[in-house]
């Protein structure tokens, strides 16, 4: 049976979104596509290297005022900002993690939370620079004028157009994380996941390959925080808070971190879910604590470890393991 | 080759190696025996940097390589098994060996080229000899001790090292798994020239492969010389080896 291509499959759908006409489906999609980065960019920690960082938010917020101050600020580019704001996370990432992958387990969970809340706290206080408690409202969006001289675009409003924008952006960056992850690098790091110890007796400094991790882990972060500034027409000290991290740690291990792809979906279900829900009730944590613990049991490898192991068995071939197939994109 | 001089070891109190000095010349094969408890495995990892020593130095080449990082020390060519199977269970037996020779190689900085096309012959190659061949898709922590120890000495081969050593390679592998590993060690390590010291219980296996063998008794190296040598202390007799 010949592989269907769903990647390709799925960004040609969404790349047709904003011709349904709806703000709202646009809304939604920027949103999600900037998340699935964001939660992609954790999977490289959870899923491939075994590190849980409960404060993965700081680089994404660390990307967010990095762009925003270019951009609202200092009056620059995004096609400076963006990159910036990727380099600001992963700089951090690597400042911050020097200290982390000292730390085992919980230990390093825990420190990476706490220079998360050193980085919120910045931003909350540092009034001159970051706007403290109010956040930096008004970011601009980037010049998307020329996008009108493309045939089938000129009639776009900014918000449809800011979403093709970040959808190619997103994607190129998924494409790069995906490379990364099925390169020799990507290989040792699962090592590291699978048995640290004997990884250090193969010759592999695993703290050392820890920290490049966490640091490319930081840049993917930056760029989607950069993004979602944006989209949120504003950044804010909550996009650093812990909060934040919590939800993009739920995402991860809800859509599965054990597949590439299970923290988009878990990013795209947690999302509309939310929408959904919020919708219909005010007791939104209420429910999203309940639907999450029903997952859990009912989906161990996450929502994409469980269907792929069930597409499996339903095939007849090999039995799944778990979803945890992390090491074969 | 390898000098090991005064190593010591004291666990709260408790002296687990003491004062324990030998040399391991170029392309030797040495057993380490000793009853359970002796200090073997502790011995080793003082060797390969696991656990600090209390006391004592290590050198290789000349070069003191006391409590160095395990990664640097096998960076230099000394690798090892652990007796208690030491693998990484999620991944399949082709890539827990692949990714040994990648990490081997020094590709793991390549954050941009494909992984899965690296070593592929080499790879093949080692798990024919360790008769793994028709298991390399099969997740590695789903199969049988034996197939896992045999792993675990594949994934010690794969780093090439110069010096190996084994904490009891066999132990757990049916009688044909057995004979099929030490024929593979011996071989190996004819070809390579590799400098070999193991720790083993079964001393068929023992007096089959050793030129030299040490015996540790309580932390202590009371005896180390050719198997004759060994067979004959009295000491050795009286304390150990009893009816064999
Ligand atoms: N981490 C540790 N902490 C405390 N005591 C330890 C530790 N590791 C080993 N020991 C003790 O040191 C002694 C030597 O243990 P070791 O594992 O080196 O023996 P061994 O010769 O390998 O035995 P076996 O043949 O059973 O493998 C034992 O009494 C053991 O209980
Ligand atoms: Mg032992």
């Amino acid at each position: 049976m010949k592989r269907i291509p769903w990647t390709l499959v799925v960004f040609a759908v969404a790349f047709f979104v904003p011709w349904l006409g709806s703000r709202f489906y646009t809304f939604i999609a920027t949103d999600v596509a900037i998340l699935a980065l964001f939660a992609l960019s954790l999977n490289l920690l959870l899923g491939y290297t075994g590190l849980v960082s409960f404060g993965h938010a700081a680089y994404f917020g660390i990307g967010a005022y990095t762009s925003a101050i270019m951009m609202k600020t200092l009056g620059l580019p995004f096609w400076l900002a963006w990159p910036a704001a990727g380099l600001a996370g992963g700089l951090f990432a690597l400042v911050f993690g020097f200290f982390c992958v000292r730390l085992t387990k919980i230990y390093f969970a825990m420190l990476t939370l706490a220079f998360a809340q050193i980085v919120w706290a910045v931003c909350f206080k540092w009034n001159d620079v970051t706007g403290g408690e109010q956040g930096m409202p008004n970011v601009p969006y980037p010049s998307l004028g020329w996008m009108a001289a493309i045939p089938g675009l000129d009639g776009f409003r900014v918000g449809d157009r800011f979403y093709l924008l970040t959808l190619t952006l997103v994607a190129i960056a998924v494409a790069a994380l995906r490379r990364i992850v099925a390169s020799p690098f990507g290989r040792i790091l699962t090592l590291i996941r699978e048995n640290p110890e004997r990884a250090e007796f193969i010759g592999i400094d695993v703290r050392r390959y820890q920290l490049a991790a966490f640091s490319i882990a930081g840049i993917f972060a930056g760029l989607a925080g950069s993004l979602f500034g944006i989209f949120n027409r504003g950044v804010f000290p909550d996009f650093a808070y812990w909060t934040k991290s919590a939800e993009v740690l739920i995402m991860t291990i809800l859509g599965g971190m054990g597949h590439f792809w299970g923290p988009a979906v878990g990013a795209a279900a947690l999302t509309i879910l939310n929408l959904q829900i919020t919708a219909y009730t005010e007791y939104w944590p209420l429910i999203l604590g309940s639907i999450l613990i029903l997952l859990l049991f009912a989906f161990p490898g996450g929502l994409v470890g469980t269907t792929v192991d069930l597409a499996r068995r339903l095939r007849g071939g090999t039995r799944g393991n778990g979803g945890r197939d992390a090491r074969r994109p | 080759m390898l000098d090991v001089r005064d190593l010591k070891k004291s666990f709260a109190g408790f002296l687990a190696v003491a004062d324990v000095t030998f040399s391991l010349l170029p392309r030797s094969v040495t057993a380490i025996i000793g009853p359970n408890g002796a200090g073997k495995s502790t011995l080793f990892n003082l060797i390969t940097g696991h656990i600090p020593p209390s006391g004592g130095q290590v050198f290789h080449k000349g070069t003191d390589i006391t409590a160095a990082a395990p990664h640097r020390i096998c960076r230099r060519g000394i690798g090892r098994s652990f007796q208690h199977t030491n693998i990484f269970p999620g991944l399949t037996v082709f890539e827990c060996i692949q990714a040994a020779f990648i990490a081997h190689h020094g590709r793991g900085r390549n954050i941009w080229g494909r992984a899965e096309r690296l070593y592929r012959a080499e790879t093949d190659a080692l798990l024919g000899r360790l008769g793994l061949a028709d298991k390399a898709d099969a997740v590695a922590g789903a199969l049988s001790h034996g197939n896992q120890k045999q792993i675990e000495l594949g994934i010690a081969l794969a780093s090439d090292p110069d010096i190996l050593l084994l904490d009891e390679p066999t132990a757990g592998m049916s009688a044909v798994e057995t004979r099929e590993t030490i024929g593979l060690l011996r071989s190996i390590t004819e070809e390579r020239g590799l400098t070999l010291l193991f720790t083993e219980h079964d001393m068929e296996v023992v007096f089959g492969i050793a030129e030299r063998i040490g015996v540790l008794h309580q932390g202590r190296l009371i005896a180390l010389g050719t198997p004759d040598q060994i067979r004959a202390d009295p000491e050795v007799r009286r304390i150990y080896l009893g009816g064999h």
